[in-house]
């Protein structure tokens, strides 16, 4: 185990590994790791490799840009094609597939799209092109709704009439709920994602063990961290505890970011559903503008297509998100499917899982096989 | 997505909009800091920056933390530098 090289502090990996290693004794666990960060960093860093046998990391839904189906993409991509429309959207969102191409050979083919860092920017280019109309291409949880929600009411404040908001913001507690519902999957907790915290805090997912009897750890992105919430999951178990636990004290506050949460009530509203790829229509899991700024919704000001699109067949995704199958089990992984030519979203987020395994987690893989390590994942 | 990546503010340059200049890694752009307005943001302190946004106020250990580990994603932390340095707020 090369702890030097990938941990800040390795003998506190070490011991952290041991007691992990202790505490899981001759037993099975299966923790899902809900955010597609933490995805990355299990595989940048080969933390599989360091658990010992019984303790199986899933990957979860948290990856905003793999969750947004095939359909939403297609209306994107349209939206772009209109008339006198600047399309602006974060560059993750550029290379997933619709069914006809993505937003970056839309581009190609002659649509104005344009890569923003942040919704302000998108907003700005709304201001330096009044003949034009300005659509910000909106995806992420709570993390990134915020940003969408601010600027929005900073447009209402300098009176913008041409820019509006395409609004695919998903909500976190929904997919948790609908992944706990699945029959699919025995989980025995979960890994809290961490900056989406920041904003709705700890409570939200009490329900996790009030309603379902699993412990959640909400966790930071250090390898350290990882490990340290797994212990922190483990010691619940075996002390017959079952809570809301917060390992990322250090960022995440218990009540989140109460500023946030007010400006989400100031601009959106629940979707009564949402389709998530892979996952289906699940209920009031997404977010919309509400009555307030219906002048700014892209889905009022076009008539889109609002086409529902099946994945392709051969593209397993919808396993991968739900935690069902891992990236290396799907027919196409690295083969018809990489990251230089993606057939689904998860390959082409760098917090996909297949991304994050393509590039990093079959390295580790190998090299355990190799020095005969068994794989704990 | 969810990257949050740490910048130090250097300076408040509207306050009546909630923006301030900050510096990424040398790189110093505009972001905006409506969603921590009742923190009192000062020059010198760090956050964690989102899409433009400062997301939590953290201290200089947790920056230094967090900026290594963000660092060792390769790709994905040069990435988010070079759209962070497109900005133009």
């Amino acid at each position: 185990m090369k702890f030097a090289d990938e941990f800040r502090d390795p003998a506190a990996a070490r011991a952290l590994v041991m007691s992990i290693t202790d505490l899981t004794g001759r037993d099975e666990f299966k923790f899902m790791e809900v955010c597609g960060g933490h995805t990355h960093t299990i595989y940048r860093h080969g933390i599989e490799h360091l658990l010992p046998p019984g303790i199986e990391l899933v990957h979860g839904p948290g990856c905003p840009v793999c969750v947004i189906p095939m359909g939403r993409v297609d209306d994107a991509i349209w939206l772009a094609g209109q008339p006198d429309v600047i399309f602006t959207t974060f560059g993750d969102m550029m290379r997933v597939p619709g069914s006809n191409g993505s937003l970056l050979e839309a581009k190609a083919r002659g649509s104005d799209v344009r890569f923003v860092y942040s919704p302000l920017d998108a907003l700005k280019v709304a201001v330096d092109n009044p003949g034009k109309h300005v659509v910000y291409f909106a995806v992420g949880f709570e993390t990134t709704a915020p940003s969408t929600a601010v600027t929005l009411t900073r447009a209402r404040e300098l009176g913008v009439a041409n820019f509006s908001v395409f609004c695919n913001h998903v909500t976190i507690v929904p997919p948790i709920k609908a992944i706990l519902d699945s029959p699919d999957l025995r989980l025995d907790g979960f890994l809290g994602p961490g900056h989406v915290s920041t904003v709705v805090g700890n409570r939200p997912y009490r329900f996790v063990p009030e309603v379902y009897g699993k412990p959640i750890v909400v966790a930071g992105f250090e390898p350290l961290d990882i490990l340290q919430s797994v212990y922190m999951l483990l010691s619940q178990i075996r002390a017959g505890r079952c809570e809301v636990e917060n390992q990322y004290a250090r960022v995440v506050r218990e009540e989140g970011n109460p500023q946030a949460l007010a400006l989400l009530a100031e601009v959106f509203e629940l979707r009564p559903h949402f389709e998530w790829r892979g996952l289906g229509f699940i209920s009031q899991s997404a977010l919309k503008l509400n009555e307030r700024y219906g002048d700014f919704d892209a889905e009022s000001r076009y008539q889109m297509p609002g086409l529902r699109v099946a994945d392709p067949k051969a593209c397993q995704c919808g396993e991968v998100l739900k935690g069902v199958i891992k990236p290396w089990e799907c027919k196409v992984f690295g083969t018809a499917c990489t990251p230089e030519t993606p057939i689904g979203t998860c390959m082409v987020s760098p917090e996909g899982a297949c991304a994050a395994y393509y590039n990093f987690g079959r390295l580790h893989r190998e090299t355990a096989a190799l020095v005969g390590q068994a794989p704990g994942g | 997505m969810c990257l949050g990546i740490p910048g130090q503010v250097v300076e408040i340059t509207d306050p009546g909009a909630h923006l301030a200049k900050v510096d990424v890694n040398g790189i110093r752009r505009t972001i905006s800091v409506r969603l921590l307005a009742a923190e009192g943001l000062a020059i010198g302190d760090w956050v964690l920056v989102h899409v433009g946004f400062a997301m939590a106020k953290i201290d200089q250990h947790e920056a230094d933390l967090t900026l290594e580990a963000v660092r060792s994603m390769g790709q994905v932390y040069t990435d988010e530098l070079d759209a962070f340095r497109s900005s133009t707020v």
